[in-house]
């Protein structure tokens, strides 16, 4: 593959959604209530839609017979590279708001950046996608703070939650060769400068919601490189299952 | 990169008005702003869409049905989906608007409002059944991707309204 670089980037990006997207849409019939759980499968489609024009163009990229499904479906668990952050099982509905809350974050100042890639088919999908990213941050904002400043069994709820992602949250700003190897061509962005902003951004909404901000100083980190937790293969299983018991189809 | 002008065949524009947004269907595609050009290249339409949001499952059915209504019209056509520029809510047309409204679904407020009426509790939206204000936000997110769910406290008719997006 001539740009193999510009293909693992995008794969790095559209990962993280469509494993989320998995996440969020098997709560399809389990939300706690019906308004959660049509706002996390409409959260769920945007994502899913998003990742379809990332996987396009790496398809394009790549310049073989790979199509878009390939892509999604059809690699092992060490070729997805998407942050592990977002592989978190759906454990309580303050955990699903709380991982979905802490990669939204990430998510929409990534979003703003990739804005300005010169790659036009990266920024027009930022662009179109921010719109909706923007939605997702104030739904789990929302769920932050109502839980955090609600009960005090949804505070020690949510902050349980805070407290268990924490661990995940670093490895956002990892770079991986090909994140560098973008970010040199004005194609990428460089996800170190996000940081300060991130932490800054979640303390604050920490703090309206009455939680603690933990302090934890040690980070999980593997996902971007295909290092997984073992909560991957699980999912994977079932992502998989359609396009491994009837080779072909179509979405 | 496309500018955010429509391009648009006059002898074109009375075929694509018949064919509407299959989620809403009073909504012609031309009034929701979603043709974005559509020439005649010798005997072949070139059309390009952009989709409301990026998960929309409307747009595939969207794509077939132009190619059907220029197939009846004695044109073959091509659609090719564009993402850039995005999407607005400011490209529904007025009569689109106000088919929203006829169909029970309160149209886009502006951007401000829009926020004060999901985050903050404000009453604005108009109740497409009575014409109350005094209607109330019950889910962030409705029956699509595009809407949200209000119910009125004056009639007490839940109804959609449509999220602007800018």
């Amino acid at each position: 593959m001539k740009n193999k670089n510009l293909y693992n980037y995008i794969l790095g990006i559209a990962d993280n959604s469509l494993i989320l997207g998995q996440r969020l849409g098997s709560l399809t019939g389990h939300g706690p209530s019906l308004e959660t759980d049509i706002a996390c499968t409409n959260m769920s489609l945007d994502l899913f839609g998003q990742v379809r024009s990332y996987y396009q163009y790496a398809a394009k990229i790549a310049g073989d017979n790979r199509t878009e499904d390939d892509i999604a479906m059809l690699r092992k668990e060490r070729e997805y590279v998407n942050v592990l952050l977002v592989e978190q099982p759906n454990t309580d509905f303050a955990y699903t708001m709380a991982r979905q809350f802490l990669f939204d974050v990430y998510h929409l100042s990534f979003l703003q950046e990739l804005q300005k890639s010169k790659d036009l088919t990266l920024s027009a999908i930022a662009n179109k996608s921010i719109k909706e990213v923007s939605y997702h941050l104030r739904f789990s904002s929302d769920w932050i703070k109502r839980l955090g400043d609600g009960t005090a069994v949804s505070h020690q709820k949510m902050q349980d939650a805070i407290d268990g992602l924490w661990t995940y949250t670093d490895e956002l700003f990892h770079q991986t060769e090909a994140d560098k190897a973008m970010v040199a061509e004005g194609i990428g962005v460089d996800v170190t400068l996000l940081k300060e902003a991130y932490y800054e951004k979640v303390k604050a909404i920490l703090d309206e919601s009455t939680l603690q901000t933990p302090e934890s100083k040690w980070f999980q980190k593997g996902g971007k490189e295909g290092v997984h937790t073992e909560h991957l293969g699980y999912l994977l299983a079932e992502l998989q299952y359609m396009q491994r018991a009837y080779p072909n189809m179509e979405w | 990169m496309t500018t955010t002008e429509q391009i648009i065949d006059e002898i074109l524009i009375p075929i694509l008005e018949q064919v509407s947004d299959p989620e809403i269907p009073v909504l012609s595609i031309m009034d929701m702003g979603v043709v974005r050009t559509a020439v005649i290249e010798k005997d072949m339409v070139k059309v390009q869409i952009t989709p409301t949001y990026s998960g929309c499952p409307a747009m595939d059915v969207i794509g077939d049905d132009i190619k059907a209504a220029l197939k009846a019209a004695g044109y073959h056509s091509e659609i090719e989906l564009i993402l850039a520029p995005a999407w607005t809510t400011d490209w529904i047309t007025p009569r689109g608007r106000k088919a929203l409204e006829d169909y029970g679904i309160a149209a886009p407020l502006n951007a401000e409002a829009d926020i004060s009426v999901l985050l903050e509790g404000k009453r604005l939206v108009k109740c497409p059944q009575c014409g109350s204000t005094n209607t109330r936000l019950v889910s962030q997110f409705g029956s699509t991707a595009c809407k949200a769910q209000f119910q009125c406290d004056d009639c007490q008719e839940p109804f959609d309204y449509f999220k602007c997006l800018k």
